[in-house]
């Protein structure tokens, strides 16, 4: 698939490519009576659930790249609860859960065996939660990167372990009330300086291919896994997906706080080849911080009595820097 | 072919003809050559068709395996001690999947104190992971075990850690007859799993299971083991059919005429109880032996056969359940406890931390075990002194220290004290 086709014209109020504006052939794979629907109808995640949309299209997209031969490994999280109470399951292809922190792991082995079996064209995609990636299974998601192993691993960032009832991890952004960073003390909600940006850790690896994404621009979702397809060995791709339970949003706000994160710069959309940053995905309007913070109840306590908290002004400080970092402005000098 | 080898390159060797598809490797201390041995194998072209893979950590190297399994290869790495705890919830979800993965284990004490040295605490800390668990007496044994392990993890479907002595089997050198790689293959033929990954034939493996079917599968788990006890024996016996050697079963027993006395032990300290007990018999005592080999699924019947005439059961333990006893002893009496005619139990915790376990020790500790026996479980060569003066010490102050250093320094002291009295006599 080549770059999403340049359009002047944007569905109304989203700033994403419609269907209808783009050519046949570039139309995403949801749009295709030939999707393949491996994560189908019916499972169990909450309304609005970003994940579980971000999932669907990644999957779909990386089965078409793969000519429908392809295996999953999934994480212990959210997804994999939602998706398979035992006698059920939402998956319509070869699957596989073993536990929380071993995904890129259990990957590494399922495409050595792909090897060894004679059946190299089978591909292997591994998935997981941000806990399930930045935190318990980071070690073997390193190793993984390290040996470049021929997996594409891909983490549904929704900034905290929401399916244990809504802890911190080290994706949760500064201020954001978890159940174990509450809104009491000094510093309310989750303690500024911390966390990381794993996208950047595996960039420092040097592997084939790494991307950040959001569910508010399946176009580029799709083009992204399905060019993280088109390589071989270790591929990461962070995907943003919005929790209407854990951030205290409304389910039909997922797509708009997505995309809120993207324009406000707090969550960079890049592309990065060999260690090397390729393609930054340029803000078309920019917003500010409160706008996206405001929807969100786990930021609540930032805008108490009507009254701007001072550490507004640091999480914009955060998205500026990113904005600078990564180039995130058509023209650097642009207003703020 | 007969050939001097070390236990780890052996079992290398062994392994390789076993045709392992994914070897996982990671050195955590402390580890043994069977993997650098396959490694080695892998790179000459002696074992083809294998993936090597150096992974970050024990849990992963498990973790690695358990995907090539459930993909449909035959998976294989090695462990020991902390390893082998640092990959826990790895071992348990294999078992609870059903993936017939081999695993060395050079059995090797557990930190704290840090100790890289044999004892069977390891095995024992992941006794009830639901893998079946083999033990060897002898490096042929530790070789032999390994083409036996393939074969029954993957008849039922179980993963199957073959339990070797660190340092003692691993790092040993002895005469071992290397199978051809024709027998090999007959006895053991290529890996058909029950259940694989497939794009052809799509299925999901690891589901979420309530209450409302966990004990089914749990107990479905239970069914297996229960099972394999006749699976292992003739195991055994093919084994020996074609290889024209011993090895594997569920228990040997040694020199059982009329014997009223029976120790009971596993892995290779029965090199050493079979000599005592030699030496005993010659004295006229009637003590024999049953060397377990297979500790789980635990063969309650067979040891109850073979234990049912004896007066007096002496368990040696390499590991120790603080909180308890020697664990085999504890399985042990429970196999025993409805006889018609319960043996006197007597429960021996030796060899802990790679101390040698000597013949001199075990002469006492049998005859002591008929006419003085003891209450709960007795420490081989504890050094009483040692122990008497820290419990002291630690009875007169709050902050006295960590006790592994204290007795190191005690035990220094003592050698002082020993030369500068040799000394003394001397003048």
């Amino acid at each position: 698939m080549n770059e999403i086709q340049k359009l002047k014209f944007y569905q109304k109020g989203t700033l994403t490519v419609g269907n209808r504006l783009v050519d046949e052939a570039q139309r995403n794979v949801q749009a295709s009576l030939s999707r393949s629907n491996s994560l189908t109808c019916g499972h169990r995640a909450c309304q609005g659930c970003g994940e579980a949309l971000g999932a669907r299209y990644a999957i779909d997209a990386a089965m078409r790249a793969s000519g429908n031969n392809l295996i999953a490994v999934n994480a212990t999280g959210c997804l994999e609860v939602f998706t398979t109470p035992y006698p059920e399951t939402s998956w319509q292809m070869p699957w596989m859960h073993s536990l929380f922190g071993n995904a890129a792991a259990v990957a590494t082995g399922v495409a050595a065996a792909m090897r060894v079996t004679n059946r190299a064209g089978t591909r292997v995609v591994a998935q997981g939660g941000d806990g399930g990636t930045t935190d318990i299974g980071f070690g073997c998601l390193s190793g993984m990167f390290e040996r470049n192993d021929d997996v594409l691993y891909i983490c549904y960032d929704n900034e905290g372990y929401m399916n244990t009832g809504v802890q911190r991890s080290s994706a949760t952004p500064p201020a954001a009330r978890t159940a174990t960073t509450p809104v009491l003390g000094d510093e309310p909600g989750n303690v500024f300086g911390t966390g990381k940006f794993v996208p950047k850790i595996a960039v420092a690896h040097d592997i084939p291919y790494v991307a950040t994404a959001s569910v508010a621009d399946l176009h580029d979702l799709e083009m992204k896994v399905t060019k993280a397809m088109g390589f071989r060995g270790a591929r990461y791709i962070q995907i943003n997906v919005p929790c209407p339970l854990g951030w205290g949003a409304a389910s039909h706000d997922t797509i708009r706080l997505a995309r809120l994160a993207i324009e406000t710069g707090l969550f960079p959309i890049f592309e990065a080849e060999n260690g090397r940053f390729t393609h930054v995905r340029k803000i078309r309007q920019r917003k500010s911080v409160a706008e996206y913070l405001k929807l969100q109840r786990r930021f609540a306590h930032l805008f108490k009595g009507g009254k701007e908290d001072p550490r507004v002004a640091r999480i914009q400080a955060i998205a500026d820097r990113h904005i600078a970092d990564f180039g995130l402005l058509e023209t650097p000098a642009g207003a703020a | 072919m007969l050939e001097q080898l070390e236990g780890s390159k052996a079992m290398a060797k062994v392994i390789g003809l076993c045709r392992p598809q994914v070897v996982c490797a990671y050195p955590i201390t402390p580890q043994t050559h069977i993997v650098e041995g396959l490694g080695e194998l892998v790179r000459t072209g002696d074992v083809q068709n294998c993936e090597f893979i150096n992974v970050e950590s024990e849990f992963a190297a498990l973790s690695v395996a358990i995907g090539a399994s459930a993909a449909g290869a035959r998976a294989y790495t090695a462990t020991a001690s902390q390893g082998l705890l640092f990959m826990a919830e790895a071992v348990y979800n294999a078992a609870g999947l059903g993936l017939p993965i081999v695993m060395t284990l050079g059995n090797r004490a557990i930190g704290a104190p840090i100790n890289i040295w044999n004892d069977h605490s390891d095995a024992m800390a992941l006794r009830e992971a639901g893998w079946f668990q083999l033990f060897a007496e002898n490096n042929q044994e530790a070789a032999d075990l390994h083409i036996i392990a393939f074969r029954l993890a993957e008849e039922l479907s179980v993963p199957t850690m073959v339990c070797v002595d660190g340092f003692i089997l691993t790092h040993a050198m002895e005469r071992i007859d290397i199978p051809e790689q024709a027998q090999v293959d007959t006895y053991l033929p290529p890996y058909e799993p029950v259940q694989v990954l497939d794009p052809e034939d799509p299925i999901s493996i690891g589901a979420m299971v309530g209450p409302d079917a966990f004990t089914e599968v749990r107990y479905l788990q239970f069914y297996k083991q229960q099972t394999a006890f006749r699976l292992i024996e003739k195991l055994a016996h093919d084994f020996k059919k074609q290889f024209g050697r011993a090895a594997g079963g569920l228990l040997r027993t040694y020199s059982m005429d009329e014997a009223e006395t029976v120790v009971v032990a596993m892995g290779s300290v029965n090199g050493t109880i079979k000599d005592v007990i030699d030496e005993m018999r010659a004295d006229g005592i009637l003590i024999g032996l049953v060397c377990l080999i297979t500790f789980r699924p635990f063969p309650t019947r067979a040891l109850q056969e073979a234990l049912s005439h004896a007066k007096d059961v002496i368990v040696i333990d390499k590991a120790l359940d603080a909180g308890m006893g020697g664990p085999l002893a504890s399985n042990i009496a429970i196999a025993l406890r409805n006889l018609a005619q319960t043996p006197n139990m007597h429960s021996v915790v030796a060899g802990l931390g790679g101390r040698p376990v000597t013949k001199a020790a075990l002469h006492r500790v049998f005859r002591q075990a008929v006419i003085q026996p003891w209450d709960g479980p007795h420490f081989l060569d504890l050094n009483e002194r040692v122990i008497a003066r820290e419990i002291h010490r630690k009875g007169k102050a709050r902050r006295s220290g960590p006790s592994a250093e204290n007795v190191l320094k005690l035990l220094e002291r003592e050698r002082a004290e020993k030369i500068a009295a040799a000394e003394g006599t001397g003048r």
